[in-house]
């Protein structure tokens, strides 16, 4: 049986994780490849790293940082934050990595995905859509949220799928950063006109949040940040809670 | 030890590179007919779509080559799937190395079939060690069925042969260098089969 996975998600400025990793038991919580093997031995299925640096030398720290973790950590990582082009993509995966998360870079040019796809494969295509539920529409937003679009998620959901996009990250804007849990109504549905993966992203607080986000969202994947970081969710814990409740998890 | 990582331009080698380094072993990408012959062993990797691997193989004359290996040899995901009579990818003619066709995983499930699923009924020296229902990491959206080169199944949509072996080949849908410790030991267990198994 495929197993629901669970992936924590590191936030990258200039080589460092930011925000809010307080892990006691890390010599260097800001080292992203010590929290990765953290991470990957305490039963994380894949973890994400979204580079929010605005620097010159971005390109070539991030290709440094992404050999560093394909060389010490034994699990698979998706690399996303300001990928553009073809170029940037073979960088990231010839130096390691296994997936990329492109987000704005696919709105404003649609065919990169196709493009990505036919070059590399779908398997390491995600395409990250933020959308916010504006007058009862889902909208998509870009630049981390900051600028609305007139875009249906749903619709783009599709296209992204048509275009060859392997998996789906989607982050509700809504729920992100409330600790309330996940959008598991437009989950729901973008399960049902999708056929491929899908992580469910923002709002995670509690356990239940994530069997919520499982049984009633149908996600194949979740995805969190603050609560693994700051300790107060841990992965084994959760994956024998959600074993409990019947959610084939890899433990 | 002499470990041939076959490199074609189709794959994440350095995935697999990084992960023999973990195991205290050292690999070298190569295309090259001697280097490939006088390995202890070889590794073929691939990732993408298999008519575009396949003609990027031939590229090189690796379709000729390969198939005349002695030393053991082991395809990982689009690897193994190359060295199958047929891929429904593209339709692909494969290597024919082992006696199935690959086909698609229906719409009935998530294509492709990404994230850790189990293996069991494991019946070679490759798994030496590996407990039956053990995970390993797999993103794939062709599959070959079971057959009689089956050496594991995984089950998504149905049983299907995760893992296949004739002679000195060995192919694993999974990939072993990105599932944990237990991959790292499938790795190990390819790495010491004696090169006359």
């Amino acid at each position: 049986m495929l197993t629901k996975r669970i992936i924590p998600c590191l936030d990258i400025k200039n080589g460092r994780t930011v925000k809010g990793v307080n892990f006691v038991d890390l010599k260097d919580a800001g080292d992203p490849v010590e929290l990765a093997k953290k991470y990957a031995e305490t039963g994380a299925d894949e973890l994400v790293f979204l580079d929010i640096s605005a620097t010159e030398e971005r390109r070539a720290t991030l290709i440094d940082l992404v050999r560093k973790v394909a060389a010490s950590t034994n699990i698979p990582f998706t690399v996303g934050g300001g990928i553009s082009s073809v170029d940037d993509v073979a960088a990231l995966l010839k130096n390691g990595a296994d997936k990329v998360s492109i987000n704005s870079a696919a709105v404003k040019n649609p065919d990169l995905i196709n493009e990505l796809a036919g070059k590399f494969g779908s398997q390491c295509v995600v395409v990250a859509i933020d959308a916010k539920k504006i007058d009862n529409r889902w909208l998509v937003h870009l630049v981390g949220g900051k600028v609305a679009t007139e875009l249906d998620l749903f619709n783009w959901a599709k296209e992204v799928e048509q275009r060859g996009a392997g998996e789906i990250l989607f982050t509700s804007m809504d729920n992100d950063g409330t600790k309330n849990g996940f959008a598991n109504e437009a989950l729901t549905k973008l399960s049902q006109i999708v056929n491929i993966p899908i992580i469910a992203s923002g709002g995670a607080g509690t356990m239940n949040h994530f069997t919520d986000v499982f049984t009633d969202g149908k996600a194949d994947a979740a995805l969190a940040a603050s609560v693994f970081h700051f300790q107060e969710i841990g992965i084994p814990e959760l994956k024998r809670f959600l074993k409990d409740k019947n959610i084939d998890v890899r433990i | 030890m002499k470990i041939a990582i076959i490199d074609y331009g189709a794959g994440n080698v350095q995935s697999v590179l990084f992960a023999l380094e973990r195991i205290g072993f050292q690999g070298s990408l190569t295309n090259d007919w001697n280097e490939m012959k006088s390995a202890d062993k070889v590794i073929f990797p691939g990732v993408g779509e298999a008519s575009s691997a396949m003609k990027k193989l031939k590229d090189c004359g690796l379709d000729i080559l390969i198939p005349t290996l002695k030393q053991p040899v082991l395809g990982i995901c689009l690897g193994m799937q190359l060295m199958c009579n047929s891929s429904q990818e593209g339709n692909t003619k494969g290597l024919g190395i082992f006696d199935v066709d690959v086909i698609r995983f229906s719409n009935s499930v998530k294509v492709p079939q990404m994230g850790w699923n189990t293996i069991y009924d494991l019946q070679s020296a490759l798994f030496e060690g590996i407990k039956e229902n053990e995970f390993m990491y797999l993103v794939h959206s062709f599959y070959a069925p079971k057959c009689k080169n089956a050496i594991a199944t995984t089950d998504y949509e149905s049983e299907y042969a995760t893992a296949l072996q004739k002679d000195n080949f060995y192919g694993v849908q999974f990939h072993p260098e990105k599932s944990g410790a237990a991959g790292e030991q499938i790795l190990k267990n390819f790495l010491l089969l004696n090169s006359k198994s």
